[in-house]
């Protein structure tokens, strides 16, 4: 635990210069701390990403990795259901020529409902936690539910009832339910890493959780750190 | 830091009260306290003179008591001086009065006088502010009290930041009823903030609903303040403001976005069973009903009026806060139907809400709030009442009062706001059972009894 906690605080040290952590450091920091990540790799090379590829089988996702572009989808960064190294090759060809291009995240397609996870670290009250529906019209429905950490069991499973679109969580006109007692650990245990993690960090986005009847994956994740 | 002598003062000096200049703010102070108040009062001015026929101190030294509480209206700049001679003089506490602190970019001298006062365990109120009210106790607003409405004694402590609120509010509860235990504007709450003031009126007898307006918080002063809260025991009402996001601060997650700086406050409170009111008409009705029942209830509610139309506002308001207004069960409505007039009996609308018709009588009000207490599936009655049908006499209030305190079931009546009707809302009032001036205020109070969780 001694260990994780200081690997954890040398990522975030290294982000320092780029003022937050990107998706590949954000993941490694989860992976750490105990979350599911969908098997991914980052790829310098199209060969490289090729190869992983077809080590976890088609199709993949595929994202920049920028230490500029903080939203990947907002400048077509993101390419999902690549369906063969043909496809794979052309993404990197086209997120090569995106500003600040470092390299390209290949990873396993997951399925499940897009949640957003969330943390602040707010000037009155210190850590938040943001329980809401995720993907890229989180800002636009903005169903949120909003607490102080650290939160209980009662506030983890207040937060999930708490969404509008809590139905669509409980297998709504027959589609697969989302296995709540996993998401409340997830919350629960996202929580006391965020507490732990409070200083120095100025906001997290998990977005999108990825939560289905059998997984919750961080599928998406940035750490802003506090600017010194 | 003992906040008794603000709150109780036995004696008071005023510094900077003026032998020539009657409209000094201080002169005001010292003289509404010499006038009316149970408290002994010194002015001071290096200058001296007289005031009201009393002699003016030059230097508090001078004065042959102890001061449990100095009032500071001074030039800014002499605020320092003027805390220190106190500390030195054994004096208790102070309001400052004086502004050009902080809020006019002089953080430094405002930092200064919270050194001293520090360093000396001095508790002061302020900078920039109006100070405390205590109904027939003590008053340091500088307020003519000509032009002040004398408030309802009551229960209701209310802190506020910001003076001009805290007055206007509490002409609006005296116009409600509302009855206020102690009101006190902190301004730049440079030593003394909210969370003084919450443990102040934990411990308070005299207290037994806590209002705050709140602007904001300082860095962590939020948690710190709903972890104490929940805590307290007793309900907390807040309102806030600077709901709208301060110009456009770039934000870099959806998190922060998301939760932005009100979003949070109101989620917290929430979290913390802290009852926010969004406007006035919730402050007062929330304050007005918590200050008559502290009990938690889980709002099913049992709506009685001579009005259909009223009973479907109310219903309205009820179901978009959440409150449920449960069915009459077969029993109940045959048992209540025998008991009420018999012109009433054929024509009543038998639901809830229970409609008594123009031609219902006090009796059937009386008769339908025994049913309802009578039933373990209402938790709460609202008598709305238009008290122009020729049925209805001016003794229903302390009727239904009564019925309501011996049944233990919190009851909350609508009566139009009239001259002529005030006899009719003192029947409840005295009785215990708060009296909205609306409708929805009405339902407001049921709800501020749901949300609250001491």
């Amino acid at each position: 635990m001694i260990d994780s906690r200081s690997e954890i605080n040398r990522i975030i040290e290294a982000a320092r210069a780029d003022g937050w952590v990107l998706e590949p450091d954000a993941k490694r920091i989860f992976t750490i701390a105990g979350f599911d990540v969908p098997r991914f790799t980052t790829a310098r090379t199209p060969e490289e990403a090729i190869r992983f590829a077809g080590e976890i089988g088609y199709p993949v996702v595929a994202k920049v990795i920028s230490p500029r572009i903080l939203h990947k989808s907002d400048v077509g960064g993101v390419a999902v259901g690549i369906a063969d190294a043909g496809g794979l090759a052309e993404a990197f060809r086209r997120f090569q020529g995106l500003e600040g291009f470092l390299g390209m995240i290949v990873e396993e397609m997951v399925s499940g409902i897009e949640l957003i996870l969330g943390a602040k670290i707010d000037f009155q009250f210190g850590p938040m936690i943001l329980l809401g529906m995720g993907g890229t019209g989180v800002e636009i429905y903005k169903d949120v539910a909003l607490r102080m950490a650290p939160i209980s069991e009662k506030d983890a499973l207040a937060m999930i009832e708490g969404l509008k679109a809590h139905r669509l969580l409980t297998g709504y006109r027959g589609a697969e339910r989302v296995d709540l007692k996993m998401l409340t650990v997830t919350l629960l245990s996202f929580a006391s890493l965020v507490m732990e993690l409070s200083e120095g960090i100025e906001s997290i986005d998990i977005n999108p959780l990825l939560c289905s009847s059998r997984h919750c994956f961080v599928a998406d994740a940035r750490i802003i750190l506090q600017k010194e | 830091m003992d906040l008794k002598p603000l709150f109780e003062p036995r004696t008071m000096a005023v510094f900077g009260v003026s032998a020539n200049n009657y409209r000094h703010p201080a002169n005001e102070i010292f003289n509404k306290n010499l006038l009316r108040y149970p408290v002994a009062v010194y002015g001071i001015n290096p200058r001296g003179g007289t005031i009201n026929g009393q002699s003016i101190h030059r230097n508090i030294s001078e004065v042959p008591e102890e001061i449990d509480m100095a009032v500071i209206a001074v030039r800014a700049d002499l605020v320092p001086e003027v805390i220190t001679e106190c500390i030195k003089a054994k004096v208790r506490s102070a309001v400052v009065i004086s502004g050009g602190f902080a809020e006019v970019g002089r953080g430094d001298l405002q930092e200064r006088v919270v050194a001293i006062a520090k360093e000396a365990e001095f508790p002061f109120v302020g900078p920039n502010c109006l100070g405390l009210y205590v109904p027939s106790r003590v008053d340091t607003f500088f307020l003519p009290g000509e032009r002040m409405v004398n408030p309802v004694v009551g229960n209701v402590s209310f802190v506020s930041q910001s003076g001009g609120i805290l007055v206007d509010q509490m002409i609006k509860f005296t116009n409600e009823g509302v009855g206020l235990a102690k009101a006190i504007s902190i301004g730049n709450k440079a030593l003394l903030g909210e969370l003084d003031l919450l443990d102040y009126f934990t411990t308070d007898p005299a207290t037994k609903v806590i209002a705050f307006y709140i602007e904001g918080f300082g860095g962590n002063e939020g948690r710190r303040f709903v972890l104490k809260a929940e805590k307290c025991g007793k309900p907390v009402v807040v309102l806030k403001t600077g709901k709208s996001p301060g110009g456009s601060k770039a934000v870099s997650s959806h998190t922060a976005s998301l939760a932005g700086d009100y979003a949070s406050f109101s989620a917290v409170l929430s979290q913390y069973n802290i009852v926010e009111a969004v406007n006035e008409l919730e402050l007062i009705s929330f304050c007005e009903s918590l200050s008559a029942y502290a009990k938690p209830i889980e709002g099913r509610v049992g709506i009685v009026t001579v009005s259909g139309g009223h009973g479907a506002v109310a219903v309205d308001v009820c179901a978009a806060r959440g409150l449920l207004v449960p069915g009459l069960p077969e029993n109940i409505r045959e048992d209540l139907c025998k008991n009420l007039s018999p012109s009433v009996q054929d024509i009543a609308t038998l639901t809830n809400p229970i409609d008594l018709t123009g031609s219902g009588i006090d009796e059937d009000f009386v008769a339908t709030v025994r049913s309802f207490c009578s039933m373990e599936d209402i938790d709460c009655v609202l008598a709305l009442l238009l008290p122009y049908i020729p049925g209805i006499t001016s003794d229903l209030g302390a009727k239904l009062g009564g019925i309501a305190r011996q049944c233990g079931k919190p009851l909350i009546a609508y009566v139009p706001n009239v001259e002529k009707y005030a006899m009719l809302i003192e029947g409840f009032t005295l009785n215990g059972s708060p009296v909205a001036h609306s409708i929805e205020g009405a339902v407001l109070m049921v709800d501020a009894l749901r949300r609250n969780r001491p």
